[in-house]
């Protein structure tokens, strides 16, 4: 049943565009977050990889300590992190408001640093298992292919996660408030709206959805302490192609180079981990502010 | 005499600002009565806007009075200044890029009971409710504008701020402007406007200030324009 093309049979080709397509949604679940922060806050968040991977330890903790399963963990884990984004953005990120970006990523950078220590010293760095919930265990053979449920669910909520923030956002009276305090925010408080409340909610929204991002990737990768450390540098790369604080750019770019990088992988597997830069490079050669970037 | 009636909506004493490190303000007294049209003049760089954005709270520090209503505001952020019921229409209009027109106009929440419903801003600025979909920065000076003097107006501030509403505009849109403010002064508003055209403002005000160097230096009422205006020519340069 198999039909070879370039001899790679239609299994794997699917298979890995499979693959692209998980990694795509965690590409976008993150970056989006990384263009909210930046939209609001000036800030370059190096902090999210390491909040992703604290929102999946919550989920690990929240089993292991309190009997709390996958779906308590989808829900509690955002609004852990979020409650820890507003005190970090309350009591340091609030300082660096006008200053240089370097600050805000010298911070964040050594947040993360610290974060992920902290965890390494109790963890080590090897991985903790997290089950896939019994709902989502199994598969669906497509006939094509055959489909893991949990990875098929991954894609379809992240999705849906994605478009109700970009809903929110460009649809929304709240969006409203949002997108015009990214252009002028000392315009939008003299309008009477709290705008420092807002810049606070929109660090612990963002890191929220990195939480969500790491709850989702606990059953696939396994909890360990460097999990967002590797997987951030792609995202920024990602946030750079897209364009910084372009919400539809971030999801839609996250997507495309997560298939991009799985049909690499297919048909070249050595270049499979540069691909993502090289493009990279090439957005920013021809189209500096990046794919859905404004120009200032 | 401190009874409601002769108590000024609007009150400065020993007003100072600074952006940074310089200091533009050093000490602006001046008070607005409700229901009064006060307009600002002076040359560039005299601090008229300056004066605007420190009522409204925007500047880096402030120090002296400012009073509205009795209440003093001089250490309160400009989100709780707005909801005392102050709102401002800044020199750059501020229209918002990511924000279509109707978007923009319904920006300001409102602060106070008594806006202008949105059928009268319609009946004021007409261009308005055709372009609603429109992204607010495709509109034409002149409808910019008016957008920024429309999105106030809804909100129920009763003292409005505009900053200079009719520079860089063609004549008609600056009658069609004067006409808005004189009905706004009709409707109860109380306005204060800061403006390098006093031929303009001499068709709306109730009384002028005159400033330089980050201090009032002089003030008259609109009847005695005439009889200042050797002086003004003075002050302005003109």
């Amino acid at each position: 049943m198999m039909i070879p093309i370039l001899n790679i049979s239609t299994q794997a080709l699917f298979g890995q565009l499979l693959l692209g397509l998980i990694n795509g949604a965690f590409y976008a679940l993150l970056s989006l977050g990384l263009a909210v922060i930046f939209g609001m806050l000036n800030i370059v968040n190096f902090a999210h990889g390491a909040l992703y991977m604290v929102g999946a330890f919550c989920a690990y903790f929240l089993l292991n300590l309190f009997g709390l399963g996958y779906w308590w963990a989808l829900l509690i884990a955002p609004i852990v992190v979020g409650a820890l984004g507003v005190v970090i953005e309350r009591t340091m990120l609030q300082r660096l408001a006008g200053l240089d970006h370097l600050y805000g990523l010298l911070l964040t950078f050594g947040l993360a640093l610290i974060i992920q220590g902290v965890f390494q010293n109790y963890f080590g760095s090897s991985g903790l298992p997290y089950a896939i919930p019994p709902e989502l265990q199994g598969g669906s053979n497509l006939g094509f292919m055959y489909l893991p449920n949990y990875r098929g669910w991954v894609v379809v909520f992240s999705l849906v996660v994605c478009l109700a923030t970009w809903f929110m956002i460009e649809r929304t009276k709240l969006g409203a408030y949002l997108r015009a305090a990214t252009e002028n925010p000392s315009l939008v408080r003299a309008f009477g709206i709290n705008v420092p409340l807002m810049i606070t909610l929109t660090y612990g929204f963002g890191v929220g959805l990195a939480a969500l991002a790491g709850v989702l990737a606990a059953p696939i990768n396994q909890v360990r302490p460097l999990m967002g450390a590797d997987f951030i540098i792609v995202v920024f790369a990602v946030v750079v192609i897209g364009g910084m604080g372009s919400i539809m750019g971030s999801v839609v770019t996250g997507f495309m180079l997560g298939v991009v990088e799985g049909m690499t992988k297919v048909f070249w597997p050595e270049a499979s981990n540069t691909v993502v830069f090289v493009i990279m490079a090439v957005v920013l050669l021809i189209k500096p502010a990046g794919l859905f970037g404004r120009t200032a | 005499m401190l009874d409601a009636t002769s108590q000024p909506l609007l009150e400065l004493a020993g007003l100072q600002a600074w952006y940074g490190e310089s200091h533009i303000l050093h000490g602006v007294d001046l008070d607005v009565r409700a229901g009064e049209v006060v307009t600002l003049l002076g040359r560039n760089g005299a601090g008229k806007t300056t004066t605007l954005k420190s009522i409204m709270g925007m500047v880096g520090k402030r120090a002296g009075s400012v009073r509205f209503e009795g209440t003093e505001t001089i250490h309160m952020s400009s989100d709780r200044i707005a909801r005392l019921g102050i709102a401002l229409c800044p020199e750059e209009r501020g229209i918002f890029s990511s924000l279509n027109v109707e978007e923009n106009l319904m920006l300001p929440p409102q602060v106070r009971p008594g806006g202008l419903p949105l059928d009268q801003i319609f009946d004021l600025f007409p261009n308005l409710k055709e372009r609603l979909s429109s992204q607010g920065t495709k509109l034409s000076g002149g409808e910019q504008q008016m957008l920024a003097i429309g999105r106030i107006l809804r909100t129920g501030a009763t003292l409005l701020m505009l900053d200079e509403p009719t520079e860089g505009l063609a004549p008609v849109i600056i009658q069609q402007i004067g006409h808005t403010i004189r009905k706004l002064k009709a409707q109860g508003f109380t306005i204060l406007l800061v403006e390098q055209n006093f031929r303009f403002a001499s068709t709306v005000a109730d009384r002028y200030y005159v400033m330089e160097h980050g201090k009032i230096i002089d003030g008259f009422a609109n009847s005695e324009l005439a009889a200042n205006m050797d002086k003004l020519h003075t002050y302005l340069g003109v």
